[in-house]
């Protein structure tokens, strides 16, 4: 059974102070899905990104990744073994290329340490052009072939939006973890973005969504958890979130069209 | 080679100077000074400059650099060059020691930190006196040999730190241009994306704060060994707010700039002399002219990647960016 | 033994109320705009400075008149430092601001230099020099006129950020330049009065204590540093933090001078300083701030 999952949360609570912003939280989330987290806002999907990634601590409970307990664990830790992510609000290296920005997502695939790229020993020139290689291709999987030679700051936002998946594509993940990719796109990059995610998900990488955008959510995912006030309001494929009272109430007022 | 052509070019110019101008004075001696100052801007400019994190204590390490081969040289009675390496190990070793409870801190707590941390290194100076000399500083440090040829002149001395420099600048583009210095540039960029690309942030930070360190401790022995006597008053508070003044003046993150920086700040007393009793009222003011109207040293600032709101784009969902 | 420590103490308090005006002036500035001001030592210095100067010689102004122009005067630069120097490099990052204010900080002492030369003066004491016992501890009456004048100007402060218009717009300025500027406030002028009522303390620190320490064109150097010590200390933009890390700076100073080494007092008080750091990144008073992502 345990194969059939690749990230396992348990009781997962977590509080700032006075608002408990992830309360005994769990869920399963099986390979090669796109698995959407919904909620309103403050719901607490990024807090549990952030747990998700080592960003933060939980106060208490369980996450498990391939059957690694990755609580307590630096996040570069986490992203060794096998977890990307990008963020609600932008963190790019705005002092960085685009290319650049993107090879640095080739970091765990390379190995060049300090003093054999101080002294430019063989080896750094054909890593360097690996990177560079594989930092293309990420940047051709999200069509920003375009702008390979532009600086991170000089993009807009919708660019920068899709530049952070490259980068974090580049880092060959086995779970992606995205936080409201298509918030504040107009509708042609949101179609593009869908479009993107499904392409991510059909190279076999597994992701993890949050997302504001039901029609976005409905379309692409496999599973959808809904998150209220921190815990599981529901769970299950779209058809069964759609029909599932809860949810509606929750949701009566906010306009739920499903654009089937 | 497209990549080192500046490189090249201002490995042309350090050459050329002496042989234009020979026995010049401001080329073989201000012009050691300047090339001293460009190693230790290029040092702290891998720091500050591309790493983001201040340091107003650099001349901390410089100075324990330049005391340890002084001491070790002159009340030991040991070879220059082991002195060096010895210098450069201690230091090291300070640094890393140091490193990891000082990079913890952010923006104005990492600036007291480290300001804090060279005015101790110089009240150490002044006063372990049986060690260092004290104020009076420490004299007669014999002079660098070179495969027997012993650097007495001042042109001699300008070859050994122009070589020294334009080394320190090869490296220093080397990094830049490689995994190391991109996971540099990322963590001045964004501490935690750079953490999600499986950079090792702590690690980072301290290995690039050592490497600064070892730098500005050669230069430190060079200067020893170059000038025969030191004093505390050459690794003061002011002096590792004059190393910072380079990083900033060249523009951050620009190795070229660093030199550029150095060249400027170390000429610019030189030639203020003429003003006499206005000399330091006339620095000060351009100081502030610089920092005001050069723009390049104003940008690229250590300000925490989410002040930044270069181009984010206003969304009804997004999150207010956390203070 | 222990009239010594009670000695130490009260010279730590008297130090430590200079520090505290030094850093409480840090605090201000910081609060409204960001800066680091590297300046601020330089104010206590052209308080005192300018008074000695303006009160001597045989054609002096009486000191009455002496002090409260040495204060304006000194109010007039601190208004002409985020004038001239910080308010036309808006936008500039932290390091450039503070080689900035080093850079007028140099320049203000250059000035000094210039018209005083390299002397070291001292003003009279203001109501003589009859030492007060306390105990087996003595005390000078100016000493008292320290600690005295430093509470009233920190609770005059306090009182002017929490019950007046003008001290509130300035916090609002703190927390958000454009929505202060949005309700109305004239941003330009909170600035202003920030950066003189900085200028204004530094030139209190200057009068109250040189009485007692002397001061010379360059006495501004330590004090400035000491004051970012304190207030960093206390937890950065903290007012009342600063000057409880001023009081506190001074009192470590003031007893490891007398208990371990003269030498060493401001290196121990940097190790301290360095300590807490370690083990509260925001200073003693500090908020926390977690980062958000
Ligand atoms: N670092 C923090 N410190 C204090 N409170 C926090 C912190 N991070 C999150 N919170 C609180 O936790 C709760 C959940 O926040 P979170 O950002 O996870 O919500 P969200 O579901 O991502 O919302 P949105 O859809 O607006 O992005 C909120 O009440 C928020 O204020
Ligand atoms: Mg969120």
């Amino acid at each position: 059974m345990t194969t059939m999952k690749l990230l396992e949360v348990e009781e997962l609570t977590k509080s700032f102070g006075g608002v408990t912003a992830i309360a005994g939280l769990s869920f399963d989330v099986p390979p090669g899905n796109v698995y959407s987290v919904i909620g309103p806002n403050g719901a607490g999907k990024t807090t549990l990104f952030n747990m998700l990634s080592g960003i933060y601590q939980p106060d208490e409970g369980a996450i498990r990744f391939q059957s690694n307990d990755i609580v307590g664990i630096q996040p570069h830790q986490v992203a060794a073994l096998g977890v990307s992510r990008t963020f609600q609000n932008l963190q790019m290296f705005f002092n960085m290329s685009v290319l650049d920005n993107v090879m640095v997502g080739c970091h765990l695939r390379t190995r060049t340490g300090l003093l054999s790229a101080a002294l430019r020993l063989p080896g750094v020139k054909r890593e360097e052009r690996e990177s560079r290689e594989w930092a293309r291709q990420a940047l051709a999987m999200c069509s920003l072939d375009r702008y390979i030679g532009h600086e991170a700051g000089s993009l807009p936002y919708g660019v920068l939006k899709r530049l952070e998946i490259a980068r974090a594509l580049a880092v060959q993940p086995k779970l992606l973890l995205m936080d409201e990719p298509a918030a504040g796109l107009n509708d042609t990059e949101t179609m593009e973005m869908q479009a993107l995610i499904r392409r991510i998900c059909e190279a076999g990488i597994t992701v993890l969504l949050v997302e504001h955008n039901m029609g976005l959510v409905m379309q692409v995912s496999d599973r959808i958890l809904v998150l209220d006030y921190g815990s599981r309001l529901a769970e299950g494929t779209p058809t069964e979130i759609q029909k599932d009272r809860k949810v509606v109430e929750a949701y009566l007022g906010g306009e739920v069209k499903y654009a089937m | 080679m497209k990549r080192l052509s500046g490189f090249y070019l201002l490995a042309a110019l350090v050459v050329l100077l002496p042989i234009i101008f020979p026995d010049n004075y401001y080329v073989t001696v201000v012009g050691v000074t300047a090339l001293l100052h460009a190693i230790l801007a290029v040092g702290l400019n891998l720091l500050m400059g591309y790493a983001g994190q201040i340091s107003l204590g650099h001349a901390a390490f410089f100075g324990i650099g330049a005391y340890t081969s002084a001491i070790l040289t002159t009340r030991y009675g040991w070879d220059p060059w082991a002195a060096i390496v010895v210098g450069i190990a201690l230091t090291g070793s300070i640094a890393f020691l140091v490193s990891r409870p000082i990079l913890r801190l952010k923006g104005h707590y990492l600036a007291m930190a480290t300001l804090g941390l060279g005015i101790i290194a110089n009240i150490v100076l002044v006063q372990a006196g049986d060690f260092t000399g004290g104020p009076d500083g420490l004299g007669d440090i014999p002079t660098l040999s070179l495969f027997g040829w012993a650097l007495d002149t001042d042109l001699r001395w300008y070859w050994v730190m122009g070589a020294t420099m334009l080394g320190t600048v090869w490296i220093a583009l080397n990094i830049i241009d490689s995994r190391s210095g991109r996971a540099l540039r990322a963590l001045h960029g964004s501490e935690v994306a750079a953490e999600m690309m499986g950079i090792n942030t702590t690690a980072t930070k301290t290995g690039v704060f050592v490497l600064a360190a070892l730098t500005a401790s050669l230069a430190g022995s060079l200067f020893s060994h170059q000038q025969s006597f030191i004093s505390p008053d050459s690794f003061s508070f002011f002096f590792s707010i004059e190393l910072v003044t380079m990083v900033v003046l060249g523009g951050m993150a620009s190795t070229y700039g660093a030199v550029f920086g150095a060249v400027v700040l170390t000429f610019l007393p030189e030639l203020l002399v003429v003003f006499e009793d206005f000399e330091v009222m006339i620095f000060g003011a351009i100081l502030m002219l610089m920092m005001i109207f050069l723009p390049q040293g104003i940008f690229v600032g250590l300000q925490t990647p989410f002040r930044r709101r270069l181009t984010r784009r206003e969304s009804p969902i997004a999150d207010t960016p956390g203070e | 033994m222990l009239d010594q420590i009670l000695q130490f103490v009260l010279t730590g308090i008297t130090v430590g109320a200079t520090y505290a005006l030094v850093a409480l002036g840090f605090s201000i500035i910081y609060n409204a705009s960001d800066v680091v001001n590297f300046a601020q030592g330089e104010f206590v210095m052209i308080g005192a400075m300018s008074a000695i100067a303006m009160s001597a010689g045989e054609n002096g102004l009486s000191p009455f008149l002496a002090l409260p122009l040495a204060i304006l005067l000194t109010i007039g630069v601190g208004i002409m430092l985020q004038r001239f120097a910080i308010a036309p490099a808006k936008g500039a990052s932290v390091v450039t601001t503070i080689i900035i204010t080093i850079g007028a900080s140099i320049f203000l002492r250059g000035v000094a230099l210039l018209l005083w030369g390299k002397d070291i003066f001292a003003l009279p004491h203001f109501s003589g020099e009859q030492p007060i016992h306390i105990g087996n501890a003595t005390l000078l009456p100016q000493n008292l006129w320290v600690m005295g004048g430093a509470a009233l100007l920190v609770i005059g402060v306090h009182w002017f950020f929490n019950h007046t218009h003008q001290g509130k717009a300035i916090l609002a300025c703190s927390c958000n330049r454009t929505a202060a500027q949005l309700v109305g406030i004239n941003v330009g002028k909170m600035m202003m009065i920030a950066y003189g009522l900085s200028a204004f303390l530094g030139a209190m620190a200057g009068l109250l204590v040189t009485p007692i320490t002397f001061t010379s064109y360059d006495a501004g150097v330590m004090l400035g540093l000491k004051g970012f010590s304190a207030a960093i200390l206390g937890g950065f933009g903290n007012p009342m933090g600063a000057v409880a890390g001023g009081v506190l700076l001074g009192l470590i100073e003031s007893l490891s001078a007398g208990l371990i080494s003269s030498g060493y007092k401001d290196a121990i008080g940097f190790i301290i300083l360095l300590l807490v750091l370690f083990f509260r990144p925001s200073g003693l008073f500090g908020k926390a701030t977690a980062e958000r992502v």
